[in-house]
């Protein structure tokens, strides 16, 4: 392989805790703490291990956020990724359009291999990769927990519900990383400094000639309900009856 | 279990928002590339390091501790492997030249790395805290071929320091030591003697331990003015820089003691092994002494770290633990809702959020005094670094175990039993109050040399410094009780340092006598003063002030209201003079 390509997210760290916004339009980033999307980061990390085994010649990183992305960029430029690529916009960018967006940069890359993670910890929407892998036409495999590459196929191992599903692909390709796959590496210090002069380039959406309107509507983002006090009964019939007049029995 | 978080939002917040380091940097060309930035990445991976790697080991490391086993130590389970991915990972240079292999990022980076190095395994961290003491003395007196032999590998991690000062027979006093050095006519010397004490003196982590050994050479003058310092390494680096023959360098014991179980204190034999001299002859503790500043400070931060490691498990489990009853609510409360509690908590916080901020103020001088273009700049940072080092060791190491106490006092008997890991902080902390010159020694080292240098500007520059703050904050209402109250402090310790530098405490014993007390004083102030410029800070910073930073208006009028006024009893304790200590004979204790 020669060029793998890893889109990496910027989220609010998992440690911060959200705030709503009190017209109710979702959660209010300004001054909290972002980080790099966990599954994104094992992206990464098994990008780099396919390259530090010969396998690949360079990653390349690709985020679509807010100018802060760059420190996203700038930590996986720091964990061993060769370039970076920030497609800069403040709006909130669906999977469809991201996955679009993605296209475009897998026409100027050429990769072939894209590995990204199977989802977000913001939104959850798991989505991208799919539509990625759709819309160049290119096998997938999703939620990966081993990647192995044998004979210019990929081999895939994914966890589902029965056990464990091995699926052979040929490239170019579209994989999706779960929590499994690997154990994403602590930065060196030389390499944190030396991710500062990697190259990183910054367009914008319409430069990929991407619309990124939305498509969805959000109606309303609310915390969850505070949890109602309990109530003691006396007795075991009392909460029979109780859950029967409630319906639940 | 106990868990650390290194705390980068707050030292994101002090370095940018309190004392705007992002200008001192832009101001030495050294450091011109440096933004905060790329700081508070450094600090991020730092921290998760420390959170994951070392301090799953500090319980662990205190456990088992260091064993002497056929005369060579043997640390415990997990951290020869830490160490290595430490320094494989670059963490040793990350304040050295660049010149040997460091990245050369200002000390003010460094000494906050320390911070969460001590906050997650204080005898791991002492390993390569005391490579760096050893491979500054180096760079700054050894000559170009110990540099360039030494230097690159102790950078790397590769070979570790050990500072080899103490004797039996001289610990505070070193112009006592009787390690003898004499020439072998090659260029090199024979070094002879024990020393005691010695941290880091002998293990199985490195490829090889150097240590820099203070010892007499023949016919010189007695006392301090005597003493030279060598390099002994433990393995004799052959022509190609590998260790190549053993030294006759011996482990004599490792020492039993109250806390830093994983650091191996070492009494070390240097029974006639082979050493080079560093620097002149006789002035070996000149020598030593331009890396004190430095290696004092990392002391002070030991007793902030561990402080904040304590504080942490200490919150989480007063907000958990539910027992007694609010007086506003029925229920059983957490025990956050006692006000003794919060008492016991606010004490702790708001010494180690002052505390790093005077910590940094000094990295930053430090950081002026070494590399500023401007030699006026130079002399004057020059001047306030001399000054705050010592309050900085016995203040920062003083309140760090009064903390560690108290983090251990809020869990009750929980804190007294090893599980939650809060006793071992207390143990832990103990050490830093002791070494590399001890708190009394530190007072006196303020209050004999300090208060006069250069004719008193150091103190009455740093003075001006608080009472320009206190001028500031007038009018700001956010900021009222407080600035009354360091107003208040300051007027205790104005006069107390006027007697102390040419008034009637000038003497000898009413100095000596009194310099605990008002180093204690001093650090008061200091902090008085830093909890006014972070609450100013955050005033300005207004609609942009996160909820970390708005913490710190209620953190700093609780310093205010119930610790600042101690100011002026200590003042009052300072004023009664040497005579009430000498008034009972030395024979009726």
């Amino acid at each position: 392989m020669k060029t793998i390509l890893v889109p990496v997210k910027m989220v609010l760290d998992s440690n911060a805790r959200p705030r709503v916004r009190t017209d109710e339009s979702g959660i209010d980033l300004s001054g909290m703490r972002m980080a790099i999307n966990p599954f994104c980061e094992i992206a990464v990390e098994e990008a780099l291990r396919l390259k530090e085994a010969g396998l690949a010649e360079e990653v390349v990183v690709v985020s679509i956020g807010p100018v802060k992305a760059q420190d996203t960029l700038r930590q996986a430029l720091a964990m061993g990724a060769d370039r970076a690529t920030l497609i800069q916009t403040d709006e909130t960018v669906e999977p469809l359009a991201v996955a679009k967006l993605l296209r475009a940069v897998v026409g100027e890359e050429q990769p072939d291999l894209v590995i990204l993670g199977k989802q977000a910890i913001d939104d959850d929407c798991n989505q991208t990769g799919q539509m990625l892998a759709a819309l160049l036409g290119w096998p997938q495999a999703t939620f990966a927990s081993a990647v192995r590459f044998v004979d210019g196929r990929l081999l895939v191992t994914r966890e589902i519900d029965a056990g464990l599903q091995t699926l052979s692909l040929p490239l170019p390709a579209v994989v999706t990383s779960d929590l499994r796959l690997n154990e994403p590496r602590h930065c060196a210090l030389p390499n944190i400094m030396k991710a500062r002069k990697k190259p990183l380039k910054i367009g914008t959406p319409a430069d990929y000639g991407v619309e990124i309107d939305r498509r969805l509507k959000i109606l309303a983002v609310r915390p969850p309900a505070g949890r109602k006090p309990g109530i003691r009964v006396a007795t075991a019939s009392e909460l029979v009856g109780d859950l029967r007049a409630a319906g639940l029995v | 279990m106990p868990a650390y978080k290194a705390p980068v939002e707050d030292m994101m917040f002090v370095l940018k928002d309190v004392l705007g380091a992002e200008q001192v940097f832009a101001e030495i060309p050294a450091y011109a590339e440096i933004d905060t930035d790329v700081v508070g990445t450094v600090l991020e991976e730092a921290g998760r390091f420390c959170a994951e790697i070392l301090q799953p080991l500090n319980m662990s490391g205190d456990a088992e501790g260091c064993r002497l086993e056929d005369g060579v130590v043997r640390t415990p389970k997990g951290f020869a492997e830490a160490y290595a991915a430490f320094s494989d990972a670059g963490w040793g240079g990350l304040s050295a030249s660049p010149d040997h292999g460091g990245q050369g990022l200002p000390r003010t980076v460094q000494i906050l790395v320390d911070e969460m190095l001590s906050a997650a395994n204080l005898s791991f961290g002492l390993f390569p805290g005391l490579t760096r003491g050893a491979y500054e003395a180096i760079e700054a007196h050894g000559d170009e071929t110990l540099k360039a032999l030494y230097l690159p590998k102790m950078i790397a991690g590769t070979w570790t320091g050990a500072m080899a000062l103490t004797e039996g027979g001289a610990g505070s006093d070193l112009g006592l030591l009787k390690a003898t050095a004499a020439p072998r006519g090659d260029g090199s010397y024979t070094v002879t003697g024990s020393k005691i004490f010695i941290s880091s003196g002998d293990h199985d982590m490195a490829e090889n331990v150097v240590h820099l050994v203070l010892a007499r050479l023949p016919g010189a003058p007695a006392g301090t003015r005597g003493i030279s310092l060598f390099l002994c390494p433990k393995f004799l680096p052959d022509p190609d820089g590998a260790p190549g023959a053993r030294n006759a360098i011996s482990v004599g014991a490792l020492e039993h003691k109250m806390g830093i179980h994983a650091q191996p204190t070492c009494v070390m034999n240097y029974d006639g092994c082979q050493g080079w001299l560093v620097g002149e002859e006789h002035r070996g503790l000149v020598a030593m002494f331009t890396m004190m500043n430095a290696e004092r400070l990392f002391v002070g931060v030991q007793g902030l770290g561990v402080a904040d490691a304590s504080y942490q498990t200490a919150a989480t489990y007063a907000r958990e633990r539910l027992q007694g009853r609010a007086t506003d609510g029925a229920g059983t409360a957490p025990i956050i809702a006692h006000p003794d509690v919060r008492r016991m908590l606010l004490s702790m916080l708001s010494f180690i959020e002052a505390g790093r901020v005077l910590s940094l103020f000094t990295a930053l001088e430090m950081d002026k005094e070494k590399f500023h273009p401007d030699p006026e700049v130079r002399r004057v940072s020059g001047g306030l670094v001399a000054l705050l080092t010592p309050v900085i060791k016995a203040a920062l190491t003083d309140f760090g175990f009064e903390a560690a106490v108290l983090g251990q006092q809020v869990l009750g008997g929980h804190g007294y039993i090893r599980e939650w890991g809060q006793e071992q902080f207390v143990r832990d902390a103990r050490i830093a109050m002791i070494y590399e010159g001890t708190n009394g020694i530190q007072a006196q080292d303020l209050v004999v040399r300090k208060l006069p240098l250069d004719g008193g500007r150091p103190v009455r520059m740093f003075l001006g410094l608080i009472r320009e703050t206190v001028e500031q904050a007038e009018g700001v209402a956010e900021a009222a009780a407080l600035r009354v109250a360091v107003a208040e402090a300051l007027a205790h310790l104005e006069p107390v340092t006027a007697r102390l530098i040419d008034g009637d405490l000038a003497g000898l014993d009413e100095r000596n006598a009194a310099a605990t007390d008002y180093l204690r004083l001093f650090a008061l102030v200091a902090f008085g003063w830093l909890w006014l410029r972070m609450t100013l800070t955050v005033v300005t910073m207004g609609e942009n002030a996160d909820a970390h930073a708005r913490r710190k208006i209620a953190v700093g009028r609780f310093f205010a209201g119930r610790v600042l006024p101690q100011a002026g009893a200590l003042a009052r304790q300072i004023g009664a003079g040497n005579a009430p200590l000498m008034a009972l004979a030395a024979g009726d204790f």
